[in-house]
C-alpha cells in the first residue's frame, strides 16, 4: 500500500502525459497506468555510446519512465571528458565508460536497471540487438552509426508486396553534436529514411593533398599533417604513431614547429597539433544536454505514443541566436540497407565458399571476409576462432542445402568494405533466389514450415 | 588535480582562454532548483563557472525523485536547494557552490538588493508577476537575467537585459576580408610583381587567386572607365576572362579565382548592420559610455577619415592554392595593413578617452586589437523590459505568430503560458494540476486565454481546442527531458552572455515538444 503511493507520486509529472487522454498524440496511444507499467517492464532501450550524449541519454531515459536499459561503449574515461560527461569523476579516469555510467545512474534513480557492455559494437551478435524495443544512438562516428543502422535495418522484413512489416521495424533515435550545433533524428526503418538513405548529410572529411603537405605548405595544419603523416614514417621505420602517447604527440609538435619556422608559417601550437592529429571535435555540455533531451523525449513518444513524433530530422544551431529546424527527409527507394535487400540469383549448387567469394566481387556490395547468417543461425563465422572452426565445415556445402532447400529467402552478410579509403564494418541484407528450383518445392516447404 | 586545461580542452577550443576566464569569474544565481534549474546549473558547473547560489524554499518530495537527477531517496524531506547544491558541488570542486533555503518570490518581494551581487540570475519556473518584478530589479542593478520555464511539452527561454554588446560574435559563415573590390596600394604593388602569364607551368598553377583577381579586376577597370563588373553579363564576361588565362585543366588556383570572383563584385564599404551600429545614438559618447561604444566612436571616425569608408582590415586570409612563398608574403601584407589600421584606431581610442575625461590607457591594446579584427562582425542586442512586452506586445507580429502555419503552435503556447499564470492567480492552482476537474479547467483556461488575448488587443484570434486541452493535460508537469532541453538552452545562453562571445538568442524561445517546431517570438 505504502509502496504503491510512493511509486505513484514518484511519477507525478510523467503521469500527466501517460495517464491522460489527449488529441495531439500518437495513433496507438492508450493512456492509463497500464501504459506506465508497460514502459517499465517491457520496453527495453539500448543506448549506444556512453560519452557526452550517452551520459545524458541514460539519465534522461531513467527519468522518463524506462526501467530496462542497456548501454554499450568500448571507451575508457579520459580527463578531457569531464567538462561534459557528468557521470564521471576525476577518480574514474581509465575506467570503462559504460560501467561507470550505468552504476552512477542506478545509484541515483531507484528501480532502474542498466546493464553495461564494455566492448565494440561489432563484437555483439545480431541477436543481442534484436532484443531491444528502441535503440538510442549517442555516437560521434559516422562508421559506428552506419553499422548500428545496418543492424537495425537487418531486422526489417518485407511482405510479398514489398511493404515493410510493422512488427519488424526497429526504431532508432540518433543524436550528434559539434560545438554549438547538433541534430536529433528518428529513424523508422522502412518508413522514414535510414542513416544510409541520407548519408550525404555526412560528407567525408576533406583531407589535405599530400603534395601540398610535401611541397607547398601554407598553414599550421599543413605543417602538423606533414610531421604526422610523412615525417613520422620516414624517421620511425615500422613504429606506428600512437595519438594517445604524449611523447609521440610532442615529437609531431616539434617537427611541425621546425617546418613552420623553415617556411615562415605562424600558428603551430600543441593544442592545434592535438586537434588536427586526433581530429578533435569541440564539445560542450549544453549542446549535448539539448540534443540528448530531444532524443530521450522522442524515445518516450515512440514507446508510449503520448505525443506526435519528430518527423524526422531536427537540426539545432545555438551559435548565432538560436535556430532549430525540422526537415522531413524522404527514403531512398533504392537504399541497400533499409530496402528489401540486394537480389542475388544463384544456382542451387553454389557452395557457401563460392557465395562468400561472389559477395567480394558483387559491384553493389564489394564485401570482404563475409560472415553469413540465415534466420538467426550462423552458417559461417570469420571470427572468433572457435566459431570459425565450428562453422568451417559448412563452406563446402551448398548454400541451398544450408538454407533448408528454400527457393528464396533473406540472408545476412557481415564483413568489411572500403568507404572513403577506410575499412568499414558493414552488414548487408541479401535476397537470395535459387534458379531452376521447382516452384512446387516452394509450396511444400512453406506448408511444411507451417 | 588534473590540469584544468586538459579537463576543459574541448570547450577551450570554442571560447578560448579569455572566455574561460570570464566564466570562472562569474557568479550565477539560480531561482528554483527543479529539474529545469538544476540542469541549467549542471551544464555551467561542468564548464567551470566561478560560483553558484541555489535559491529554493521547498523540501524534496518523492515526486521530485521522478524528474530531478540531483535528488535521491535520501533527500526526501530535506531542503531541495541544499541537496541540489551538494550534488552540483560533487561535479566540480573548482566551483564555489552555496544555497539559500528561501522562496524566490519572497526574496524578490522583500530583498531586491540581494540580486545585485551576481553577474547573472537564472530564474526558473517563475510566474508572470514575479518575472516582471525581478526584471525591474535586475535591470536597475545591471545584472544579466535569463528566464527559463518547462511546462508539460512546452516551455520558454527569454533573456532580459538593457543591452549586450559583442565583439567576438564568431559567425560561422562570414565573407572573408580580402578587399579584392578595393585593394590598398601595398596589395596592388605586390600583385604587380607577379606575372600572370609566367611561362613556368608550376609557377602558373601556384599563383594565389587573390593575386589573379586583383590583377584581373585592375585590367577590367582600366578598360571600363575605372568601374568593376556590375551587371550579370559583365560578371559572366569577367569569369570567362579568368578562364581564358588558364593554361592547363588542373589549375586549382584559377578554379578558385572563378569561384571567388564574387568578392570583386561585392559593393565597397560597410554592411547595413554595421552602419546601424555606428549611427546608434550611443556612439555619441560621454564619460558614462562603455568601452564598446568608445571604440565604436573611434571606428566611426576611422571610417570617415583614414578608412575611406572601409572598416579596419581583419588581417587574416583563408587557405588557397599557392606556393608557400607567395602565400606567406600575402599573409604579411594583410597583417601589416591590419596592424596599421589598428594603430590608427588605437590612437583615436586614446584621444577619445581623454576627451571624455577617462584614463587614456583604460582600454587595453588587446581589446582594441580584438575590436579591430572583429569590427565587421559587431553585435548589439537589446531586450524589451518584460513588463512592456507583457502589457503591450508588438501586435501585428503577435497576430502573425498566432495565425501563421509555421508559428501558430508556438504562438499559441506563448499565450497559454501566460494564461496559465492568470489562471493560477485566479484559482490558486494551474489548470489540470489535479484530477477530476479537467473539463472545468479546460473551459476556464479557454475563457482566461480569450480574456488575455482581448486585453492585448488581439481580438478575432482563437486558439485551437486541441492546444488548450493539451495545456490542461500537461497540468504544470515538469518532465525531465523537457527540463533538460530548456535547461540546456538556458545554460548555453548564460555562457554566451558571460563570455561575450557568439550571439545570444533574441525574443522568446518557445519550445514545442510535440513536433519540435519550436520558434523564436520577437514581441
Ligand atoms: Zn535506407
Amino acid at each position: 500500500m505504502v509502496e504503491s503511493t510512493v511509486q505513484q507520486s514518484r511519477s507525478r509529472d510523467l503521469d500527466k502525459l501517460l495517464l491522460r487522454p489527449g488529441n495531439l498524440v500518437g495513433p496507438n496511444f492508450e493512456p492509463g497506468p497500464g501504459l506506465r507499467e508497460d514502459l517499465k517492464e517491457y520496453v527495453r532501450v539500448l543506448v549506444v555510446g556512453a560519452g557526452g550524449l550517452g551520459c545524458e541519454l541514460l539519465k534522461d531515459l531513467a527519468l522518463s519512465g524506462f526501467r530496462e536499459i542497456e548501454v554499450i561503449d568500448m571507451d575508457r574515461i579520459e580527463v578531457s571528458n569531464l567538462n561534459r560527461q557528468f557521470l564521471f569523476r576525476l577518480e574514474d579516469v581509465g575506467k570503462p565508460k559504460a560501467e561507470v555510467a550505468a552504476r552512477r545512474v542506478m545509484q541515483r534513480v531507484a528501480g532502474v536497471n542498466i546493464v553495461p557492455h564494455f566492448c565494440r559494437i561489432e563484437d555483439k551478435e545480431l541477436d543481442f540487438y534484436s532484443n531491444f524495443s528502441i535503440i538510442a544512438l549517442g555516437l560521434d562516428s559516422i562508421e559506428a552509426r552506419s553499422y548500428i543502422n545496418s543492424v537495425a535495418c537487418s531486422f526489417l522484413e518485407y511482405d510479398a508486396d514489398d511493404k515493410p512489416q510493422e512488427e519488424t521495424v526497429k526504431p532508432m533515435v540518433d543524436g550528434g553534436t559539434e560545438g554549438f550545433q547538433g541534430h536529433a533524428r528518428v529513424i523508422m526503418p522502412g518508413i522514414t529514411p535510414c542513416f544510409e538513405c541520407t548519408i550525404w548529410l555526412f560528407p567525408p572529411q576533406v583531407k589535405f593533398p599530400l603534395c601540398t603537405l610535401a611541397e607547398t605548405p601554407r598553414t599550421a595544419a599543413h605543417c602538423i599533417e606533414y610531421a604526422h603523416l610523412i615525417k613520422w614514417d620516414e624517421v620511425h621505420s615500422g613504429e606506428a604513431f600512437d595519438p594517445d602517447d604524449p611523447e609521440h604527440m610532442k615529437w609531431v609538435y616539434d617537427e611541425a614547429n621546425k617546418r613552420a619556422e623553415l617556411f615562415g608559417i605562424p600558428g603551430v601550437t600543441l593544442s592545434l597539433t592535438q586537434g588536427v592529429v586526433k581530429n578533435i571535435i569541440p564539445a560542450i555540455a549544453s549542446t549535448n544536454a539539448i540534443i540528448s533531451a530531444a532524443c530521450a523525449l522522442e524515445t518516450l513518444k515512440i514507446a508510449s505514443g503520448c505525443s506526435k513524433t519528430l518527423s524526422n530530422y531536427l537540426t539545432y544551431n545555438g551559435a548565432e541566436g538560436l535556430h532549430t529546424k525540422v526537415t522531413e527527409f524522404v527514403r531512398d527507394k533504392d537504399c541497400l540497407v533499409c530496402g528489401p535487400g540486394v537480389l542475388i540469383e544463384l544456382d542451387a549448387s553454389v557452395t557457401l565458399q563460392k557465395f562468400i567469394e561472389l559477395l567480394e566481387e558483387h559491384p553493389k556490395l564489394l564485401l570482404s571476409k563475409a560472415s553469413i547468417a540465415h534466420r538467426g543461425k550462423n552458417l559461417y563465422m570469420q571470427a572468433p576462432p572457435v566459431l570459425e572452426e565450428m562453422t568451417r565445415s559448412n563452406l563446402s556445402k551448398s548454400l541451398y542445402d544450408l538454407m533448408g532447400k528454400i527457393p528464396k529467402d533473406v540472408v545476412h552478410a557481415t564483413g568489411t568494405t572500403n568507404k572513403n579509403d577506410k575499412k568499414t564494418s558493414v552488414l548487408r541484407k541479401l535476397r537470395v533466389v535459387f534458379k531452376g528450383v521447382d516452384e512446387i518445392t516452394d509450396m511444400e516447404t512453406a506448408a511444411g514450415g507451417a | 588535480m588534473a590540469e584544468p586545461k586538459t579537463k576543459y580542452d574541448r570547450q577551450l577550443r570554442i571560447w578560448g582562454e579569455q572566455g574561460q576566464t570570464a566564466l570562472e569569474k562569474a557568479s550565477v544565481c539560480l531561482l528554483n532548483c527543479g529539474p529545469t534549474g538544476s540542469e541549467t546549473l549542471k551544464n555551467l558547473v561542468l564548464g567551470g563557472v566561478g560560483s553558484i547560489t541555489v535559491i529554493d524554499g521547498s523540501k524534496v518530495e518523492s515526486g521530485d525523485l521522478g524528474n530531478n537527477f540531483m535528488v535521491d531517496e535520501s533527500s526526501v524531506g530535506q531542503s531541495k536547494a541544499k541537496c541540489v547544491c551538494q550534488f552540483l558541488q560533487e561535479l566540480n570542486d573548482a566551483v564555489k557552490a552555496k544555497f539559500i533555503e528561501e522562496y524566490p518570490e519572497a526574496l524578490i518581494q522583500t530583498n531586491p538588493s540581494f540580486f545585485s551581487q551576481f553577474t547573472l540570475v537564472v530564474a526558473t519556473q517563475l510566474v508572470e508577476d514575479s518575472m516582471v518584478k525581478l526584471d525591474r530589479i535586475c535591470r536597475d542593478a545591471n545584472v544579466l537575467l535569463i528566464f527559463a520555464r518547462s511546462y508539460g511539452l512546452t516551455g520558454l527561454v527569454r533573456i532580459s537585459l538593457k543591452e549586450h554588446t559583442v565583439i567576438e560574435s564568431k559567425p560561422e559563415h562570414f565573407l572573408d576580408d580580402l578587399r579584392l573590390n578595393n585593394p590598398w596600394p601595398e596589395l596592388r604593388g605586390f600583385a604587380e610583381t607577379i606575372d600572370l602569364d609566367v611561362s613556368d607551368p608550376v609557377a602558373h598553377k601556384h599563383t594565389p587567386y587573390v593575386v589573379i583577381l586583383v590583377k584581373m579586376a585592375q585590367e577590367w577597370a582600366k578598360s571600363h572607365g575605372g568601374k568593376l563588373p556590375t551587371t550579370r553579363e559583365e560578371k559572366k564576361e569577367f569569369k570567362e576572362l579568368i578562364k581564358a588565362r588558364m593554361t592547363a585543366i588542373d589549375e586549382d588556383n584559377y578554379r578558385e579565382a572563378i569561384e571567388n570572383s564574387f568578392k570583386v563584385f561585392t559593393p565597397r564599404g560597410i554592411s547595413p548592420e554595421l552602419q546601424q551600429i555606428i549611427s546608434d545614438s550611443r556612439s555619441e559618447i560621454d564619460s558614462s559610455s562603455s568601452d564598446f561604444w568608445v571604440m565604436v566612436a573611434a571606428l566611426k571616425e576611422f571610417l570617415a577619415n583614414e578608412g575611406g569608408g572601409e572598416a579596419p582590415l581583419e588581417g587574416s586570409i583563408p587557405d588557397m592554392t599557392s606556393s608557400t612563398e607567395h602565400y606567406v608574403a600575402l599573409q604579411k601584407i594583410y597583417q601589416a595593413k591590419a596592424e596599421a589600421d589598428f594603430l590608427v584606431i588605437d590612437q583615436r581610442v586614446r584621444s577619445l578617452l581623454k576627451k571624455i575625461g577617462r584614463d587614456p590607457s583604460s582600454i587595453s591594446k588587446a581589446t582594441v586589437k580584438s575590436f579591430c579584427k572583429n569590427a565587421r562582425k559587431l553585435k548589439v542586442c537589446r531586450y524589451r523590459p518584460i513588463e512592456d512586452e507583457f502589457s503591450s506586445p508588438i501586435l501585428p507580429d503577435l497576430q502573425k505568430y498566432l495565425t501563421d502555419e509555421d508559428y501558430s503552435v508556438a504562438g499559441g503556447f506563448y499565450i497559454l503560458l501566460r494564461a496559465v499564470d492568470r489562471f493560477a492567480a485566479n484559482y490558486n492552482s494551474f489548470p489540470g494540476k489535479f484530477e477530476g476537474v479537467m473539463d472545468e479547467d479546460i473551459s476556464r483556461l479557454k475563457t482566461t486565454a480569450v480574456g488575455l488575448l482581448s486585453d492585448l488587443g488581439c481580438n478575432g484570434v482563437t486558439l485551437t481546442e486541441d492546444l488548450i486541452n493539451e495545456m490542461c493535460r500537461f497540468g504544470a508537469a515538469e518532465l525531465h527531458a523537457v527540463a533538460a532541453f530548456i535547461g540546456g538552452i538556458a545554460s548555453q545562453e548564460v555562457i554566451k552572455l558571460i563570455t561575450r562571445q557568439f550571439v545570444p538568442l533574441s525574443g522568446t524561445f518557445i519550445f514545442n515538444g510535440i513536433d519540435h517546431k519550436s520558434q523564436l517570438l520577437a514581441l
